[in-house]
C-alpha cells in the first residue's frame, strides 16, 4: 500500500450477466495509479468502459476481481455500509447533468454532503464552508436560489462546490463540460484545475473533448476496456 | 449536527410533490374523521340510548319464584301431559331479610321494596285497567330518578295519596287534588287523593302506573306485609346480568337484569359496534393502500434524487428513514386535522339532528383518548404503509437510479 497514491487499481476486470450465457467482459484488467494532487483525464469512445470504470472507481459498482485501493483503503472486503463511508468521505462527485437536488437551493444542496454525515460540521460550521465554497466558484450571489433558477454553467459551478465540501482526496468527475457550450466548458475546466492546484486534491476527468483531455496532466485512453495510458508532461 | 437529514429531505421532498402529499393527507384526514366522527356518534348514541331506556327501569329486580305443577308420580312409563300453573300474585318469602342480603351487596347502590299488581282505576263512568305500584318513595327515587319526570307536585306520598301519569289523569278527566278509586280483583276499594303527576315520555307507563305507598298497596292486593318484587340499581351496568345470577344462586328467587329483558337492544347495539369495527378496519386499510401507493410513485419519482444522496454517502438505512418519516409525517399531520374535522362535524350533526322534544341527542365532544389513539393508530399505520416503498428506495442500485 502506497499512500503516495491516492488510487491504485490492479488487473480489475468487470464482467456483466456472470454465469449466464451471455457473460460479457467490458473492462479486461485494468490498471491505474493516481498519485495525490493529481490530475488526470480519462478519454475514449462511447462504449469503451469509460462510465463503467468510473463507477467502480467512485463504489457505485463492485469489480469482478482485481484490487481497488483508494487512500490507502483496500475497498474488496468492506461491506456496503462502509463503502458508502468512503465513498461520502474520500470521493467527490460531478456529473454530466449536475444532478442537484431540485427541491433545495444552492447552499443547501452544497451542505448537503454534511447533512448526511451528521457527524461531519455543525450546521453553523457546515453554512460557513458551504458559503465559502460557493463564492470560490464565483456564485456569492446565488446562495439561496434553486437549481431551476441557475444556468447550466452555473449548476455545474454548484456541484463542483458539493463535491468538494467533505474535503475529499479525490474528485470524480464524469463529462463535467459535455453538456455546456464552449466558453463555460473552458470556465469550469479552468476552475477545477485552479481547486486541484489551490487545495492539492487530486481530479480525474472523464471527458470526450481531446482539447481538454490534453491539458491534464496524464491521460488515460480506453478502447474497447484495455487501457492506453500517455502522459502528457 | 442538529439538522436532521432524513426528517429535512423527508418534509422537502413533500414539499416538492404538493399536489399529491395534499390529496393523501386529505385522505388520510378524511378517514380519521369518518372514524373518530362515527366512533363519537355510535358510543354517545349507545349510552343516550340505554340511558332512555334504563331511566325508567330498574337495573335488576327479584321476584318470587315461579310456581310449578309437580307430578307425583316419577314413574317413565307413564305419558303425563303437565299443564303449567298459572302464576298467582305471591309476595317473596322473607323479603326483608333478602332486601339486607342485597343492600350488603357490594356493586348494589340501591333497594327498593315494591308491592305491585293490577287494579282498576275509576273517576265517574271513566274506568282503565292500570299497574298499582306501592313503594317507599326515598328508597324508590333511587332506583327511578322520578324527580326529573314530576309535572305536577313532587314525587312523595302518605296515607290515602297517589301520584299517576299524565296520559292516564286525561282518560280519567282528573288533575292535581281530584280524588279516583282503586279496585283490585280481590275485591277491595279504597278513595286516593292524586297529589302529583308524572311523564315518563312514554305514554303506555303514563296510563298504567299508579303509585300508592306500599302499605295501601299491600292491602290492596291482599299481601299484607308482604312485596311482589325487589327493584335494585347496580353501579356497573354491564355487570348487570352476573350479578343477577349470583343473586339468583344465592337466593333461589327469580333475578332478572335489565339485560336479559332487553336482550334485543343489547344484540341491535352490539350489532352496531360490529357494524362499526368493520367499517373502521376497512377505512384503516384504504387509507394505509393510499399511502402506500402516492409513496411507490414518490420513490419513482425521486430516483434519481435518491441516487444522488447514495453518491454522495447517504446510507440505505437513511434513505429508508427518509420514507418511512413521510408515512410517519402523513399519519400524525393527517389524524390531528381528521380529528379537527370531526369535531367539526360533530358540532354540526349535534345541532341539526335533536331529538323530537328538542333535547340534544349528542353533544359534540371529543374524548381526548380516542383522539391520541387515532393518532398513534395513524402514525403505525402510515409507517407500516410506507415500509414497502422505503424498502425499495433503499435497495436502489444508485448507478441505475442516476442514470434513468
Amino acid at each position: 500500500m502506497n499512500m503516495e497514491h491516492i488510487l491504485q487499481l490492479t488487473h480489475v476486470r468487470k464482467s456483466y450477466g456472470i454465469g449466464s450465457i451471455v457473460e460479457t467482459e467490458v473492462l479486461h484488467g485494468i490498471d491505474i495509479t493516481l498519485k495525490r494532487a493529481s490530475f488526470s483525464a480519462l478519454t475514449g469512445p462511447s462504449g469503451s468502459g469509460k462510465s463503467t470504470l468510473l463507477n467502480l472507481i467512485g463504489l457505485l459498482e463492485a469489480p469482478s476481481s482485481g484490487e481497488l485501493i483508494i487512500n490507502g483503503q483496500n475497498t474488496s472486503q468492506l461491506s456496503d455500509q462502509a463503502l458508502t463511508q468512503l465513498r461520502g468521505h474520500s470521493l467527490g462527485f460531478i456529473f454530466q447533468f449536475h444532478h442537484l437536488l431540485p427541491a433545495f437551493n444552492a447552499l443547501e444542496n452544497v451542505m448537503m454532503p454534511s447533512i448526511i454525515d451528521s457527524q461531519h460540521l455543525s450546521k453553523q460550521q457546515a453554512m460557513i464552508r458551504a458559503k465559502a465554497l460557493l463564492s470560490a466558484v464565483g456564485l456569492e450571489n446565488a446562495f439561496y436560489k434553486k437549481p431551476a433558477e441557475l444556468s447550466g454553467g452555473m449548476q455545474q459551478r454548484v456541484a463542483i462546490a458539493r463535491a468538494l465540501m467533505m474535503r475529499p482526496p479525490l474528485v470524480l468527475a464524469d463529462e463535467p463540460t459535455g453538456n455546456l457550450d464552449t466558453h463555460s466548458a473552458d470556465d469550469i475546466f479552468k476552475l477545477m484545475r485552479k481547486i486541484n492546484q489551490e487545495q492539492d486534491i487530486a481530479f480525474l476527468i472523464v471527458t470526450h473533448d481531446q482539447r481538454l483531455a490534453a491539458r491534464c496532466d496524464q491521460t488515460f485512453n480506453l478502447v474497447d476496456g484495455h487501457l492506453q495510458q500517455k502522459t502528457t508532461d | 449536527m442538529t439538522l436532521n437529514f432524513e426528517w429535512l429531505l423527508a418534509l422537502r421532498f413533500l414539499r416538492e410533490g404538493r399536489m399529491q402529499s395534499l390529496l393523501i393527507l386529505a385522505g388520510v384526514t378524511g378517514g380519521v374523521a369518518v372514524i373518530i366522527f362515527l366512533t363519537q356518534l355510535i358510543n354517545q348514541l349507545q349510552g343516550s340510548i340505554i340511558d332512555r331506556v334504563l331511566s325508567s327501569q330498574a337495573h335488576i329486580v327479584i321476584r318470587p319464584a315461579e310456581e310449578s305443577a309437580l307430578r307425583l308420580m316419577s314413574d317413565a312409563h307413564i305419558a303425563a301431559n303437565i299443564q303449567p300453573r298459572g302464576q298467582r300474585l305471591r309476595s317473596i318469602d322473607q323479603w326483608e331479610s333478602i332486601a339486607q342480603l342485597v343492600r350488603n351487596t357490594p356493586g348494589i347502590s340501591a333497594v327498593s321494596p315494591v308491592a305491585s299488581g293490577p287494579a282498576f282505576a275509576r273517576h265517574n263512568l271513566a274506568s282503565k285497567s292500570v299497574a298499582l305500584v306501592g313503594m317507599i318513595p326515598n328508597d324508590y327515587r333511587q332506583v327511578v330518578k322520578m324527580n326529573k319526570y314530576m309535572i305536577k307536585g313532587e314525587f312523595n306520598l302518605t296515607g290515602d295519596q297517589t301520584i299517576i301519569g299524565k296520559d292516564l289523569a286525561n282518560d280519567l278527566g282528573v288533575s292535581q287534588g281530584d280524588r279516583i278509586q282503586i279496585l283490585t280483583d280481590s275485591g277491595t276499594q279504597q278513595t286516593l287523593t292524586i297529589v302529583a303527576l308524572f311523564d315518563l315520555n312514554n305514554k303506555d307507563l303514563n296510563k298504567r302506573w299508579v303509585f300508592t305507598t306500599l302499605r295501601m298497596s299491600q292491602s290492596l292486593l291482599n299481601i299484607p306485609g308482604g312485596v311482589s318484587n325487589i327493584d335494585l340499581t347496580v353501579d356497573d351496568l354491564f355487570g348487570a346480568k352476573p350479578l343477577a345470577q349470583r343473586l339468583s344462586a344465592q337466593t333461589g328467587l327469580l333475578v332478572e337484569s335489565w339485560m336479559e329483558t332487553n336482550s334485543g337492544l343489547l344484540n341491535a347495539l352490539s350489532n352496531q359496534t360490529v357494524t362499526n369495527n368493520l367499517i373502521r378496519v376497512f377505512i384503516v386499510i384504504i387509507v394505509a393502500l393510499g399511502i402506500t401507493s402516492v409513496l411507490v410513485v414518490s420513490v419513482v419519482q425521486k430516483q434519481k434524487e435518491i441516487g444522488i444522496l447514495r453518491a454522495m454517502g447517504a446510507k440505505r438505512g437513511q434513505v429508508m428513514r427518509i420514507f418511512l418519516w413521510q408515512g410517519a409525517i402523513f399519519g400524525a399531520l393527517g389524524s390531528l386535522m381528521g380529528a379537527s374535522l370531526s369535531f367539526a362535524l360533530l358540532t354540526l350533526f349535534s345541532n341539526v339532528y335533536k331529538a323530537p322534544d328538542g333535547s340534544t341527542l349528542f353533544a359534540a365532544q371529543l374524548d381526548p383518548n380516542l383522539v391520541i389513539m387515532a393518532t398513534c393508530v395513524a402514525m403505525i399505520v402510515g409507517v407500516l404503509s410506507a415500509l414497502l416503498p422505503a424498502r425499495r428506495a433503499a435497495r436502489m442500485d444508485p448507478v441505475q437510479a442516476i442514470r434513468s
